[in-house]
């Protein structure tokens, strides 16, 4: 009994593993200075610390290896993603960008069709370069996931749900059998936060973010976090983060972490009103297609169920011609048109002419980015009044 | 907004008054720090310029127009380490692609050029870069850009930069220049020829220790649009709050590096005439051999050296006694910052190379910073009599 004790005394972040998501989100560690007792961790804007002792290096020697902020907020993402290391980038590319450097050149990676924008231009611009090579398919189908496996695969990189379609990827189905056949596993999970989903829990070696959205939240901070299923792993990320510079500054870190203490409120509300949303746009005849994998009709609800907790903030919806797409972006008076996604306020955005620009048109078409689609990020904002004012732009 | 001819400011003005004019707004005297990530769009189809804060964000945009207009390029990047700036840089060759880069090299660049970029294909070659026999004979077809730092960091050898420029003009190679320890307040290697030039912005453009920056500018159009796309792409920007705080400490460049140079010549030279110093490695004194090519490329020198005891004995002892430098890694802070390269900023390059470099383990580097000068002398002088004492007995 004694032993059980100075165990879970001297394991702390086991005590805090075993505690409920919204406890952790304010007691990771990070909320009491120990030398002060101050509220919150300090901004340490030092670059480089003092050594006392040449044989004896300190904790930290210099503020791109390590800086007591930024380790807080790893630390932090690490607690909620249920990770052994965390890693925090100067943008979610940087930590896609920085962990895709795995891989070596003559390296295969599968990849989701409906990748990012800027995941897919860093595969086909810059990494096919280097001889990374990658081969896009449907994950929501496991048998082309599977054809896709060549000799010299090593990972596979998902994103579920997708953008800006939401489908959605059976994220153990894919894990148990990369795991199989030796691959590393990547996740994206940008949309759904370790709040909705936690993919190392159903297998994933590597879970990454655009801190940007949801987990910051506030639309006033550039970030990208990583986490990894084990140490080994871990170090090898620290390698890259540290040998590439990619990392977070100390002020963002401080900033996401304040904006993460929110994260289930803030994902609470904006899920409630998403799924008022998405059944208001279902039911309006006006409307071609709304994807959402709240609704019953969508093809990935009963996998997404599964594996996840809620259904997320971000409903995405076809009001049938690019004519008429533009008609409401110009009338909408509450949310921003504009791109990105995951804040307070409600963010309306135009893939085809935003997010997915780049694409070729037929290929735009073929996953369902039609002209006529809109993704609605829904914010904080009372749901009566982004109703009532997309139904008057809607109506004109 | 005033209409400004900032191209016939001397440097000094330039830098005092950088984003100074650039708020029409308020007319506030500082830019402010723009936090927001995405920016509204007026109408569909109509940007105000900026969209998302990774591609393009206003506080980040008045660094990087003023680190282009003070380096004499056409294009600024600001990076969220110097580090990540030349990975960024790197980025640009693909795999088959060689460099030819300076031998006594900063280890983070050596680590990522030798860990990172070899497992893509990219290699490459370290020489002497004033040696021309030496830049030839491993010149191949393959090879996209010769990448130099001068002075070099630890023991500062100067490279004829137009020299160089020269020669890889003729035979089509980029040429890229680390400018971090002069800064383009004593030298704009684009002036002398080269393409780019790169900086960790965390040293004496920051100067004070406390921001993490890399900065990248770039000649002509069309470098420029290619480190944009990567630039984006990579993602590993500078943050508007680090932007604001690097501005911030640009401002004081010219102040702090006369201080700087000042206060390291009058150190090196009593270090010179100390009999436990074996020997001083520092451009502004006369008898480095590079010291002629640095006086023609460059108006100062930088407030960074090198000195090798007599006796590997002495280097512990005397880390430990001092008492107002700081034994830390990093430079160019108006803190003084003593660093022991062998085994902190080079321990990631081969003993092979660092012995024929002559990084060895009785070589320290000092950083000298902007405290008053005799203080900093005084604080060596003890600590070396400490050290003597305790070795000597």
């Amino acid at each position: 009994m004694s032993e059980q004790n100075s165990n879970q005394a001297s394991d702390g972040q086991l005590g805090k593993q075993s505690r409920r998501f919204a406890t952790k989100l304010i007691h990771f560690g990070g909320e009491i200075d120990a030398g002060t007792g101050a509220s919150s961790v300090p901004i340490y804007q030092a670059t480089t610390f003092h050594h006392e002792d040449i044989y004896n290096p300190p904790q930290y020697d210099y503020s791109r290896s390590g800086n007591p902020t930024r380790e807080a907020l790893e630390q932090y993402i690490a607690l909620l993603e249920g990770g052994t290391n965390g890693f925090a980038f100067a943008s979610g590319m940087a930590a896609i960008s920085s962990t895709f450097l795995l891989l070596s050149a003559g390296d295969h990676v599968i990849v989701t069709e409906d990748v990012y924008g800027g995941t897919y231009r860093l595969l086909t611009s810059i990494l096919n370069r280097l001889n990374i090579e990658s081969t896009l398919v449907d994950m929501t189908d496991i048998e082309q996931v599977k054809a896709a496996l060549r000799p010299n695969t090593k990972a596979v990189y998902m994103e579920t749900p997708s953008n800006p379609t939401l489908k959605i990827t059976d994220i153990a189905e894919v894990t148990s059998w990369a795991k199989e056949k030796g691959l590393l596993t990547m996740l994206d999970n940008t949309f759904m936060t370790p709040y909705h989903q936690r993919p190392i829990e159903l297998g994933v070696d590597i879970v990454l973010h655009s801190a940007t959205k949801f987990l910051g939240g506030h639309s006033d901070v550039l970030a990208g976090l990583a986490v990894t299923v084990n140490e080994s792993l871990g170090r090898r990320v620290k390698q890259l983060q540290n040998g590439l510079g990619t990392v977070l500054g100390v002020q963002d870190s401080w900033l996401l972490m304040r904006g993460m203490k929110t994260l289930e409120a803030r994902m609470n509300q904006s899920e409630q009103s998403a799924r008022r949303l998405a059944l208001w746009l279902s039911e309006r005849s006006d409307i071609a297609d709304v994807y959402y994998p709240g609704l019953a009709d969508h093809p990935g609800r009963e996998v997404h169920e599964k594996q996840s907790l809620g259904y997320g903030a971000v409903v995405s919806f076809d009001v049938g011609s690019g004519e008429r797409a533009k008609q409401v972006l110009n009338n909408v008076t509450i949310p921003l048109v504009a791109v990105s996604l995951g804040a307070v306020e409600s963010i309306l955005s135009y893939p085809a002419m935003m997010s997915h620009a780049a694409m070729p048109h037929e290929v735009r078409l073929q996953r369902g980015i039609t002209d006529g689609l809109l993704r609605f990020s829904v914010g904080l904002e009372h749901v009566e009044d982004l109703i009532a004012d997309l139904d008057q732009a809607l109506s004109k | 907004m005033i209409e400004r001819d900032e191209e016939n400011y001397r440097i000094e003005s330039r830098l005092a008054q950088i984003g100074s004019v650039h708020e029409p707004k308020t007319g506030a005297i500082n830019y402010p720090i723009y936090q927001a990530t995405a920016f509204r769009h007026p109408k569909l189809g109509q940007s105000t310029g900026f969209d998302y804060i990774r591609t393009k964000s206003p506080t980040r945009t008045v660094l990087e127009e003023a680190a282009a207009a003070l380096e004499c390029g056409d294009a600024g990047f600001a990076c969220s380490s110097g580090m990540a700036a030349l990975q960024t840089l790197f980025a640009m060759f693909s795999q088959g692609d060689h460099l030819i880069v300076s031998l006594d090299l900063y280890g983070g660049t050596y680590r990522l050029l030798e860990r990172i970029m070899s497992r893509f294909g990219v290699t490459a070659s370290y020489v002497d870069t004033n040696d021309f026999d030496a830049l030839e004979s491993v010149r191949t077809p393959q090879t996209k850009a010769v990448f130099i730092e001068t002075p070099t960091n630890p023991l500062m050898m100067i490279t004829d930069i137009e020299k160089v420029a020269a020669w890889a003009k003729v035979h089509g190679i980029l040429t890229i220049v680390d400018n971090t320890l002069l800064t383009p307040f004593f030298q704009r290697p684009i002036e002398l020829g080269a393409d780019m030039v790169v900086h960790s912005a965390t040293k004496y453009l920051g100067g004070h220790n406390d921001v993490l920056a890399g900065l990248i500018v770039t000649k002509g159009k069309q470098l420029s649009e290619e480190i944009a796309f990567l630039h984006n792409s990579i993602g590993a920007v500078l943050s508007p709050s680090d932007s604001y705080q690097l501005m911030r400490g640009m401002k004081t460049l010219a102040l702090r590096m006369e201080r700087h140079q000042y206060n390291a010549t009058r150190v090196a030279e009593w270090l010179l005439e100390h009999p436990a110093i074996d020997n001083v490695y520092y451009p502004a004194l006369e008898q480095h051999p590079g010291y002629e090519i640095q006086q023609r490329q460059s108006s100062g020198n930088t407030g960074i050296f090198s000195f090798r005891l007599k006796n590997a004995a002495y280097v512990e002892p005397i880390l430990r006694h001092l008492k107002l430098i700081a034994f830390a890694e990093s430079l160019g802070g108006v803190e003084s910052l003593m660093t022991y390269p062998a085994v902190q900023t080079h321990a990631d390059i081969p003993q092979e190379i660092r012995d024929q470099i002559g990084v060895d383990d009785r070589l320290l580097r000092f950083s000298v910073g902007i405290e008053h000068v005799d203080d900093l002398i005084a604080d060596l002088e003890q600590a070396i009599e400490a050290a003597r004492v305790e070795v000597e007995g």
